[in-house]
């Protein structure tokens, strides 16, 4: 019985011993990291203890651009995602045919290589020697002037920066309210017409509070993954993003941790651990409103 | 408001796409329902009768026939545009908002020269409260309350509008068998005082039996027989009906009528005047078998059952094919327990027969 | 007849109007969303069947294209690795997916079925995992895996995504489901916890263990940022790397049909899985999908 009373642990051996390794040593480290002062790669030696990393990242104005941009992405991603996501799925509920085929179709961005799509939408948004892209030709054709969305003007960059990655995040949030949708009592709806329910009536009484929950695990999801925004900006702009000025906090991170220079752990992990304040100290917030409004 | 409905029918495309073709859900259905009565529409599941019912309230529309509230023809009115109260068999209570708000929901809806004040609109919900009594429990959620208090308020919430028609679709089904009982009877009471003519549907013989003032037993979409009560159990039209209505079941046989009198196993049973010869089915009510002796109808005892009031005797007949043969005798008659056979003899009112063809009913004199 | 009547026929005949109108229009924003996802792919694979010069022929560019070839495809096997970038993907995703659902299984039997001290407590604290960003632990584990030097090895990519707490719970959320009284009948049928967790549990929870591989197939497949960090070495990129750096070193820069090709090629496997399986990878990932 002294054996097999321990034999638990021995299936958790494996999985304990990855976590240890690569998530709760490192999560302990990177709080050294970041205090390191004067920390090199390759001696790996440092020069003394304290905030110096932090203040210097604060100061660093490529990191000032970073927090820009990705705060402007989350402010206008989130929303709009939610809010179109929330139409989309509206409409495909209350259409009689095809639903299944407009929803195939609408997932596809999930499982396509977001690196590759990014590449696609970068020729149709830049102007080449050769062309002017797509879009701007279709600019012109109503009467605009073309723009270089890729290489030009900040608004424009960011334009396509949120347009695609609305594009990249519509499908999970049009899958689960769909399923939120479609898992409201139907009859529900038959009680609310047959007492003359009007549409909007029906809608802001009946179907938001219904579906509340899971929008707003869309939302809380949304904004944790909106400020990790990362690959979509190197798909669109390629891995120089400070250059391009599109870099996003993650993107500072991952530019500090792997710099031609070698490298500097410190700023890198000092950021990080800002981001992971920054975000957590939002899906608190998001919790406790959520927390108000979900009424059951 | 009486409720009529010509040639009513339903067909939908068939769902085994390889048969194709259509299938009809219900058909041709011509009913006449008298102003503040209740009708049970009765049968088994996929009968069409929850078709019937969202037909009448407009969730669904008919590929053919009309329906008429009173003198007006509602046939292609949208749903909420013809006055009715509809009330599920999961009670579809909006699971956020209290028991109260829950009532006014539809008074909210009312616009242009109906719309109510606030006051109104309380008054006549605390009504509506006060009628299924739940004035204790306005401030409630759903899911703080029992499935019979949640069956009252979807009632309430169905005729705090007061609507011309009252549809119920299998109120009952999801509530507790003492539940069923006492909220049956308060159904049954509300409609009295309310006067609304209201549509019950249920596939609970009992329950239709027990509530309605009409019934009407539907199959496979066509309407069996539409009748009270008492006149459907002691007078079927056909066979489907008798087996469908009646606790213990009807006990059926293969039986042969030669010379007016009709044979089960070879035994005469009965005098059946006015019969031509031919092989019937032959229903008989448990409580048609009268133990006698001298009875002409033989069966071997499988055992006896005593439940206080009555008796039951399980016997077998080998023409019997309804499984065992139930006879229910007042307990007041002693019955052999030990016995190895029994013979009866029949009340003619308690027998029916069937043809064997079409399983129509047989009429005769005794 | 009656006025009222004639109110009815009127209040029906808005009904249908209304109905139609309303159906239309929801049809008319549907299809201009379906056309909004579609046209990047169609561009591509109309791209990539282009030839170079006609292509840059086209100030305006064509919708369809009457001369179709597959000199792009060829050019992208050959100027650029793509078919080894192919196969390292392939090797990484099944690898780190094979032994992820090795790791994933054995500890979730332990949180569901087996009792074991200082169960609670460890199952607590890996819930308490789940919250720590990737972003966070990734600095360390570069320097990790530098300092073990694996940096452009199959093992310095695989190792540190072979865990998943996420997974762990929505596992053994399942395996809790199985009835207690099946372990307690096999174990009195002397049926031993590894042949119980095998020959059982992952039939019973074969759903859920489908969900977890497709979500890891989606994520290996597209992951970039792990990769990018571990290899410079182009015999070990993957997919999301290589089409990264077919942009920005391959083919010279205005070779776009050749990028589309590539680009289709590396799209093509995801999209094939999604084609024949779609119910079941659209069901997985509104169960256990957390992007977005």
């Amino acid at each position: 019985m002294g054996k097999s009373k321990y034999k638990g642990w021995l299936y958790l051996l494996p999985a304990i011993v990855f976590l240890a390794v690569f998530m709760v040593y490192p999560l302990v480290d990177v709080l050294v990291y970041s205090a390191e002062e004067g920390y090199s790669f390759a001696s790996q030696t440092y020069t003394g203890t304290g905030l110096f990393n932090y203040s210097y990242v604060l100061h660093d104005p490529y990191f000032l651009q970073a927090v820009k941009n990705t705060f402007l992405i989350v402010i206008i991603t989130v929303p709009l995602s939610t809010g179109f996501a929330l139409l989309i799925s509206l409409a495909l509920t209350s259409i009689p045919k095809l639903k299944n085929l407009f929803q195939t179709i609408y997932f596809l961005p999930y499982v396509t290589n977001t690196l590759a799509v990014g590449l696609v939408f970068m020729i149709l948004f830049k102007p080449t020697f050769y062309t002017d892209g797509m879009v701007n030709l279709l600019i012109k054709f109503f009467g605009g002037q073309a723009v270089d969305f890729i290489e030009g003007p900040y608004w424009a960059k960011m334009f396509v920066m949120c347009f695609y990655t609305i594009w990249v995040v519509l499908p999970f949030k049009i899958l689960i309210l769909t399923s939120a949708l479609a898992s409201v009592d139907q009859n529900l709806y038959n009680a609310a017409k047959i007492d003359g329910t009007s549409k909007s009536r029906t809608f802001f009484r009946i179907t938001l509070p219904m579906i509340s929950p899971m929008l707003f695990y869309l939302i809380i999801t949304g904004f944790i993954g909106a400020f990790k925004a990362y690959s979509d900006e190197v798909a669109l702009f390629g891995t120089n993003l400070n250059v391009a000025g599109m870099n996003t906090i993650v993107g500072y991170v991952y530019d500090m941790l792997y710099s031609s220079g070698g490298g500097y752990p410190s700023y890198a992990s000092a950021a990080a651990i800002m981001l992971f304040v920054i975000v957590l100290t939002i899906t608190c917030i998001n919790l406790m409103v959520s927390r108000r409004s979900v009424h059951y | 408001m009486k409720v009529v409905l010509e040639h009513l029918t339903k067909r939908y495309p068939n769902r085994n796409k390889k048969e194709g073709g259509e299938v009809v859900a219900v058909g041709d259905f011509t009913f006449e329902i008298p102003d503040g009565k209740l009708v049970g529409l009765l049968g088994p599941s996929g009968c069409g009768k929850s078709t019937t019912l969202n037909m009448i309230s407009g969730l669904t529309e008919p590929t053919e026939g009309k329906i008429f509230f009173g003198d007006d023809d509602v046939t292609k009115l949208p749903p909420e545009n013809r006055g009715v109260g509809l009330v599920f068999q999961n009670y579809a209570l909006y699971p956020h908002l209290t028991v109260m708000k829950n009532i006014l929901f539809p008074l909210q809806n009312l616009k242009g020269p109906d719309k109510l004040t606030k006051e109104e609109m309380n008054a006549r919900a605390l009504e509506a409260a006060r009628l299924v009594q739940i004035e204790a429990l306005l401030d409630r959620k759903p899911s703080e309350m029992s499935g019979g208090q949640q069956q009252r308020v979807a009632i309430a919430r169905a005729l705090v509008k007061m609507p011309r028609v009252l549809l119920l679709d299998e109120p009952l089904s999801n509530l507790d068998a003492r539940l069923r009982l006492q909220t049956r009877e308060e159904i049954r009471r509300i409609q009295r005082e309310t006067g609304i003519t209201t549509v019950f549907v249920t596939h609970d013989q009992e329950e239709a039996m027990s509530i309605s003032d009409v019934i009407v037993v539907m199959k496979e979409g066509y309407v069996q027989q539409i009748d009270e009560p008492q006149n459907v159990y002691d007078d079927p039209v056909n066979l489907f009906v008798a087996k469908f209505l009646g606790t213990p079941a009807i006990n059926v046989f293969e039986g042969h009528v030669a010379a007016e009198q009709l044979y089960i196993g070879g035994e005469p049973v009965l005098r059946v005047t006015g019969v031509p010869d031919q092989d019937v089915y032959v229903g008989i009510r448990p409580e048609g078998f009268v133990p006698d002796e001298k009875g002409n109808f033989g069966c071997g005892v499988s055992r006896v059952e005593v439940m206080g009031r009555d008796t039951s005797i399980i016997a077998e007949n080998s023409a019997c094919i309804s499984g065992q043969i139930r006879a229910i005798i007042s307990s007041v008659r002693k019955i052999d327990k030990n016995a190895a056979s029994v013979r009866f003899s029949l009340l003619p009112e308690k027998v029916h027969l069937f043809s064997k063809e079409t399983e129509e009913r047989i009429r005769f004199r005794e | 007849m009656t006025d009222l009547s004639r109110d009815y026929t009127k209040i029906e005949q808005a009904a249908r109007t209304r109905k139609k109108i309303v159906h239309t229009v929801i049809y008319i924003f549907l299809v201009f969303w379906a056309l909004m996802v579609l046209f990047p792919f169609y561009w591509m694979i109309l791209s990539s069947l282009k030839s170079y010069s006609a292509y840059n022929g086209e100030y305006i560019p064509k919708f369809f294209t009457l001369s179709p070839t597959l000199e792009n495809y060829v050019n992208a096997f050959n100027a650029v690795p793509l078919a080894k970038y192919f196969s390292n993907t392939l090797i990484f995703t099944l690898a780190t997916t094979a032994i992820m659902l090795v790791v994933i299984i054995l500890a979730a039997y332990a949180f569901a079925k087996l009792d074991f001290p200082g169960k609670n407590i460890t199952f607590t604290l890996f819930l308490a995992l789940m919250m720590i960003p990737n972003e966070l632990v990734i600095i360390t584990n570069f320097v990790t895996i530098t300092n073990l030097d694996l940096r452009n090895t199959f093992t310095g990519l695989i190792l540190p995504s072979i865990t998943s707490v996420f997974y762990i719970y929505l596992l053994k959320e399942n395996f809790a489901q199985v009835p207690d009284e099946l372990y307690k009948a096999a174990k009195v049928d002397g049926c031993s916890d590894m042949k119980f967790l095998l020959k059982v549990m992952v039939p019973i929870c074969r759903p859920t263990l489908v969900t977890v591989v497709i979500l890891k197939v989606i994520e290996c497949w597209n992951s970039y940022v792990w990769p990018r960090l571990i290899t410079d070495d182009a015999n070990y990129f993957l997919v999301s790397n290589g089409i990264q750096e077919i942009r920005e070193n391959g083919f010279g820069r205005d070779n776009i049909p050749a990028m589309m090709a590539a680009v289709v090629v590396i799209s093509v496997p995801l999209i094939i899985l999604f084609l024949i399986f779609h119910k079941k990878i659209m069901e997985g990932v509104s169960r256990g999908g957390t992007k977005g």
